[in-house]
């Protein structure tokens, strides 16, 4: 890999609750190269989001980073104040978030919000932010381009209101774009579009994209590696091929089967194979692996201790933490 | 399978009136249902797909009588559900059930999960409440659930395990068909997948016919027998799955399918999408002649100029499309 453009450390989050603080993100590292699109996925809760938010210190209130460090262009983005950090987001880093109905001041036009970070981190002035603004909307296919920058956001569709979050967070072309499930409330036709945008974007602009998602099916053909994360810490990471072709740990193998399969013969058997249970609450996790209560495999050392991410022999860019694949540590 | 007919919905018709504007001085017409008509056979799943909008979760509510037909029948064991009074369409509502997406909302935050359970058994079926707890057991035991569960209230229970208990709710009174509206959408992909299998383990169990609507065609290719495209209020095919899904004849359908992801990274790279531009227009202004004309990319003068006829192509597959069957135009 050529010198990562994000390089993320030992991260761990916490919440404040009303018995003490709980960790919510445990010790999750993780690298991105530049122009590499790298996919996160996992559960509700898994901290996949958190995660992300971090790195733009976007936290809700109550919950906090603890430890690590997250370099991004030889800065570390959690020391970050003021307007370095004012710089970076928007500017540096562009971020979609999931849901564009709530993203949006609802008493301020599309085209004030889109020029907004134009002026600010481009200094340009309102005519010329507004000339870009209409080419962004065109850029992100919005039929009608400069006409509907005077429209207020309620007066767009969903699927278009997601396309403005889109060019929102490409308005500064920044070296890397953090997508934050920024399909998962449309519809699979518009869905398709958008994926097709951003990964025509990534090329016409050389980005660097982080996809989070839920969904294994919809980033199968976007990014080049994924890391899956299981309540606060990553359980595999590997290049996308490897993960499809031959997943190593226990839930990313239950999370493949139990999508049900849409390619041609062989009918769907009757059952899906499920995993059992649900995730534990944050919080609440159990001492060892955090994914022994629902693992087929359990042994009795993954009840005592914690998995380390291991390289596997024959693929070092693959990696697993799970004791049932990388052996039980010699006690 | 049986193929007597359970249901059989005939020129349903769902119309509502809005007002638009700050004063609502503006009268629209939101032609959500226009014209539908399908059989729902005994014991089978019939899905209804479509995009947001489309009018699929209306068909359900109108097919229930939740919302009152503006015109069209539905006939459920030789009487017109549409036209019965409102004492024998109570008498009615325990053969009928309905599960809903969101079962946050569902359950009644301050009764115990037995207390929802035992309502409509008490309601329905004329039960005391100590009948109707005794009976609570087997439900519960019925959805996978521990007897224990029933003294908890909802806020303790985690997303599967609520819609679990609507769907135990749905069963109370031993109903003879159940519409689940985007029952499963709302759950994680590894509890999506133990909900599946569950709501297939009550059918074999009870002899449900479910009419199932969904937008996540993975999930309908799964878990139908037959499956209902519908687009802007009008059916657009109905066919079975397997022809469905291998031999789509309408273009909206083809779209659909195209548009779905695939959880294989091999298959998505080399895969060419057939997308469709542009959204779906507004119920409140459709498209005249065929609804899909604006988006349809082998459209016609015809298809704007009359509606096509809702045809059999071939034994139990229906379509609505002038192109189907026309040498060098349907592709």
């Amino acid at each position: 890999m050529n010198a990562p453009i994000l390089d993320v450390r030992n991260l761990a989050i916490d919440i404040d609750t009303r018995y003490g603080k709980a960790r919510i993100v445990d010790g999750v590292s993780f690298k991105l190269a530049k122009g590499e699109t790298l996919g996160v996925v996992g559960e509700s809760g898994c901290g996949k989001s958190l995660t992300m938010m971090s790195l733009l210190n976007l936290l809700p209130r109550k919950i906090a980073v603890s430890g690590g460090e997250a370099e991004f262009e030889s800065r570390n983005l959690f020391t970050l104040e003021g307007e370095d950090l004012r710089q970076v987001r928007g500017g540096r880093i562009g971020f979609i978030f999931q849901d564009p109905m709530t993203s949006f001041n609802p008493v301020m036009k599309i085209g004030e919000q889109l020029m907004e970070p134009l002026i600010h981190h481009k200094g340009m002035d309102k005519a010329a932010a507004r000339k870009r603004a209409g080419e962004l909307m065109r850029l992100v296919g919005i039929p009608g381009g400069e006409a509907r920058l005077d429209n207020y956001p309620h007066q767009l569709s969903g699927g278009m209101r997601q396309r403005v979050m889109i060019a929102m967070g490409l308005a500064c072309e920044p070296p890397l774009l953090i997508a934050d499930e920024p399909t998962t409330a449309l519809d699979v036709t518009i869905q398709s579009q958008i994926v097709e945008l951003v990964k025509d974007l990534r090329e016409k602009l050389g980005m660097s994209v982080i996809w989070i998602t839920h969904d294994l099916a919809l980033i199968a053909g976007l990014v080049d590696r994924i890391i899956v994360l299981y309540t606060g810490t990553i359980v595999e990471e590997a290049p996308v091929d490897a993960l499809y072709s031959s997943p190593q740990h226990p839930y990313t193998i239950g999370l493949l089967n139990s999508l049900p399969k849409l390619s041609p013969g062989g009918e769907a058997e009757k059952h899906l194979p499920s995993i059992g249970g649900t995730p534990p609450e944050p919080g609440r996790r159990p001492k060892g692996c955090p994914f022994a209560p629902r693992c087929a495999r359990k042994m009795s050392v993954c009840e005592t201790q914690i998995p380390k991410l291991e390289s596997l022999v024959e693929d070092a860019a693959h990696r697993v933490a799970c004791f049932a694949v990388t052996g039980a540590p010699a006690s | 399978m049986k193929s007597d007919v359970l249901l059989r919905i005939d020129n349903l018709v769902k119309h509502f009136d809005v007002r638009l504007g700050a004063f609502g001085q503006t009268r629209a017409r939101v032609h959500a249902l226009d014209d539908v008509s399908f059989d729902i056979l005994e014991g089978e799943t019939l899905s209804l797909v479509g995009e947001s909008g489309c009018g699929k979760s209306t068909a359900g509510f109108t097919i229930l009588r939740l919302f009152e037909p503006t015109s069209g029948s539905v006939i459920y064991s030789g009487a017109n559900i549409a036209a019965l009074d409102d004492e024998a369409m109570r008498k009615l509502r325990k053969d009928l059930q309905i599960v809903f997406q969101d079962p946050y909302a569902t359950l009644n935050p301050r009764m115990t999960v037995g207390d929802a359970i035992a309502e409509p058994i008490m309601l329905h079926a004329g039960k005391s409440k100590a009948e109707a707890r005794a009976r609570v057991t087997d439900i519960l035991s019925d959805v996978g659930l521990p007897e224990r569960f029933a003294n908890r209230y909802p806020h303790e229970l985690s997303g599967g395990q609520r819609q679990r208990v609507a769907i135990a709710r749905a069963l109370a009174c031993r109903p003879k068909f159940i519409v689940c509206d985007e029952a499963i959408s709302a759950l994680d992909v590894s509890v999506q997948a133990q909900i599946i299998n569950l709501l297939r383990d009550l059918q074999d169990k009870y002899g449900l016919t479910y009419l199932f609507i969904a937008h996540d065609l993975a999930v309908v290719r799964h878990i139908s027998d037959r499956v209902a495209v519908m687009y802007l209020g009008r059916l657009a095919e109905l066919a079975d799955k397997t022809a469905l899904f291998s031999k789509p004849r309408h273009p909206y359908t083809k779209a659909l399918l195209s548009a779905v992801p695939e959880a294989d990274p091999v298959v998505e790279r080399r895969r060419k999408r057939q997308i469709l531009t542009g959204e779906v227009p507004s119920p409140m202004n459709p498209p005249s002649g065929c609804r899909f004309h604006t988006r349809c990319p082998i459209a016609r003068d015809q298809c704007k100029a009359a509606v096509p006829e809702w045809r059999e192509i071939a034994f139990g597959h229906r379509v609505a499309c002038h192109a189907v069957g026309v040498k060098g135009w349907e592709t």
